[in-house]
């Protein structure tokens, strides 16, 4: 019943972007385990790894789309969330360590026992049980987006100031986690790490299963975001995007409908960290870095706001893109960058889905210009101004 | 409570709980300008009320006032004889029963016509309401009474922001309608109509008029005798004179504050 509600709701690009992801999900294993090394259709168990990233980027995507695109909340600090949902899968990993650190303590991360910390501080107490880490990886985004939104909304702190506050968030993170007593691992962060729930972290087999969940929970973010944007609260949220004071005088508490965006997408994007990490076996402060939130940003912007499937599109463009070009010409990225959030802006601002979409839309209008009128005006505003 | 005022204006057989609006002494100054000074005015349950009066009489402020997007310095405003509307903000006053439609058409414009009215449409207005409730599972024809009223049935499913002027103003009239308020605040409805158009509009209003209160700010006098209602001038935040529209057209002062002295 809930599961046809979910599916009635998608269009038809977002049963496209389903089957590619879950195919996805199911073919990779298939080129990495069963073609043989020389094989054309081989995929090297490092490509596995580098797609799963870009898929995580592509959960972070949809999730800054849910309050950007829908919302108008131009968040530049979603890497926050993103971050701390890895922060929070790297202690997990980081416990079960144990004693293969380079001090083999029983307890203690190496860098505890390279601070002489004596116990485990309280921030760390359950992560060695992997439920708790994900619930965490959940919740402390959550709850850090609720408070946030509960005082920003309320305060009706909208716009660049909005913006600049998020960024504020997040840097405000980064310097406290380069803190040596935060105890997370200071500047080096969180690395080194074994096993998941068991499983050597390093195994071709464990990195595939790794990719393959970031592609279900890829899915799945997409159609817990499809099914909000569709539903009632969706044309509230994009009523509030568009016209915010007149969602207001028809009786609806904006800043409500704001944090549950805000609280949901955050949680999204910890979830997409908390994937991400696992794959690229390291997270440390640089996460939080601003940049990286306005990068996404920039994923967003490329594939479209306001469509989902356009955000997961541009976050695997751009990376794609970066992987390649930081490669080959390693200090042209950065420019290259900028020119392209430039470019989109002023030549493509619906991004490339948006503006096929558009297309789409206006070529429906013209076919139905060109057929027959069928309904006239009705009278009461039949002297209406062409 | 002041009676006096109630006394004043509708003689003793008026009570406070037969008002659906009761603005008393209201005065609001921004940054030294003083937008409403002592403005007072009693609409009666089921009355239809035209406000008129030059640029910068207090009209729109007056609205912000009634609506909780702007605070009073001093004085009273009760809705419905016991719910003071200073203490309240724009969600709770819109939800106790208080619709207003914008002076520059505001409908929201990247969604169609149909979905407009669902999000004007009376129910629970919270985000999980609206996110699981029956906001989710409504059928077409529940929008069609609606959109038969203010002329929009071929249009349900286009765009709002495809419409033209007027039609965007009948839209929004026709979300008033879905929201059904106790008491509409109408701010200019007939700007940028055509003539036709514009009486339309009035039939409208007398039509919405049988169910509810209404207030109306216009310019356009053609419009406010169509009307026929009391009609209520101001001039620099306060009652200038109030009346029939003849009365008050005749009034010497109006006539004066019109075309200045």
């Amino acid at each position: 019943m809930i599961m046809s509600a979910f599916l009635r709701r998608i269009d038809g690009l977002g049963w496209v972007f389903l089957a590619v992801v879950l195919a996805a999900a199911l073919i990779v294993p298939v080129l990495h385990f069963a073609m043989p090394p020389d094989s054309p259709f081989h995929m090297p168990i490092h490509a596995v790894s580098l797609w799963g990233k870009y898929l995580a980027y592509a959960l972070l995507a949809i999730s800054l789309d849910l309050v950007w695109g829908y919302c108008g909340i131009l968040s530049l600090g979603h890497g926050a969330f993103f971050a701390l949902g890895g922060y929070a899968m790297g202690m997990y990993l980081m416990r079960q360590i144990g004693t293969r650190g380079v001090y083999a303590h029983p307890e203690l991360p190496d860098f505890m026992v390279f601070l002489n910390w004596k116990e485990l501080p309280f921030t760390w107490w359950g992560f060695d049980f992997f439920p708790y880490a994900m619930v965490m990886a959940l919740l402390a985004p959550g709850a850090l987006a609720f408070v946030f939104g509960w005082f920003a909304f309320r305060s009706r702190v909208t716009g660049v100031y909005l913006s600049i506050i998020t960024q504020a968030l997040t840097f405000a993170l980064l310097l406290a986690f380069f803190r040596n007593d935060m105890g997370f691992g200071g500047n080096n962060g969180l690395t080194d790490f074994k096993d998941i729930l068991g499983f050597n972290i390093q195994a071709p087999e464990t990195r595939v299963a790794l990719f393959s969940f970031t592609a279900l929970a890829l899915a799945a973010g997409y159609l817990i975001a499809r099914a909000m944007v569709t539903s009632a609260y969706g044309k509230v949220l994009i009523a509030i995007r568009d016209a915010e004071s007149r969602v207001r005088f028809l009786g609806y508490r904006v800043e409500h409908y704001k944090l549950v965006a805000f609280t949901v997408s955050a949680m999204m994007a910890g979830v997409a960290g908390a994937l991400y990490v696992p794959q690229v076996g390291i997270i440390n402060p640089s996460e939080f870095a601003p940049a990286n939130s306005i990068e996404a940003v920039i994923w967003v912007a490329v594939g479209g706001r306001g469509t989902l499937v356009g955000a997961a599109l541009g976050a695997v463009l751009v990376n794609f893109a970066k992987t390649w070009l930081t490669g080959a010409l390693p200090e042209v990225w950065l420019f290259a960058l900028g020119a392209l959030f430039i470019v989109v802006t002023l030549f493509l601002p619906r991004g490339v889905i948006g503006t096929w979409q558009h297309w789409r839309r206006q070529a429906a209008d013209k076919k139905a210009a060109n057929a027959p009128e069928k309904s006239p005006d009705s009278p009461a505003v039949e002297g209406a101004t062409p | 409570m002041n009676a006096g005022l109630i006394d004043r204006i509708h003689g003793p057989d008026v009570e406070l709980t037969h008002t659906i609006l009761y603005v008393d002494g209201v005065s609001v100054t921004f940054d030294g300008f003083r937008a409403l000074n002592k403005l007072s005015l009693v609409l009666k349950h089921g009355e239809m009320r035209a406000i008129i009066g030059p640029n910068g009489a207090g009209k729109t402020t007056m609205m912000d006032v009634i609506t909780g997007k702007t605070k009073c310095d001093t004085g009273d405003v009760m809705f419905d004889g016991h719910v003071d509307l200073r203490k309240l903000d724009e969600a709770s006053i819109a939800n106790l029963g208080i619709g207003r439609k914008f002076q520059k058409p505001t409908v929201f414009e990247s969604q169609t016509v149909q979905d407009n009215l669902l999000l004007a449409m009376a129910g629970p207005r919270s985000a999980r309401a609206s996110l699981f409730g029956w906001r989710n599972r409504l059928s077409d024809d529940l929008y069609d009474r609606t959109l038969e009223t203010v002329g929009l049935k071929d249009h349900r499913h286009r765009m709002a922001g495809d419409l033209s002027h007027g039609q965007k103003q009948w839209l929004e009239i026709g979300m008033l309608l879905a929201q059904d308020p106790k008491l509409l605040l109408v701010d200019e409805p007939v700007a940028g109509m055509t003539d036709h158009e514009t009486m339309e509009t009035a039939h409208l209003l007398r039509r919405i008029n049988e169910t509810h209160a209404v207030v109306v700010v216009e310019h356009d006098m053609h419009f406010v005798r169509e009307l026929g209602c009391k009609v209520t001038c101001l001039h620099e935040g306060s009652v200038l004179a109030e009346g029939t529209i003849d009365a008050v057209s005749a009034n010497e002062r109006v006539v004066e504050v019109y075309l200045g002295r």
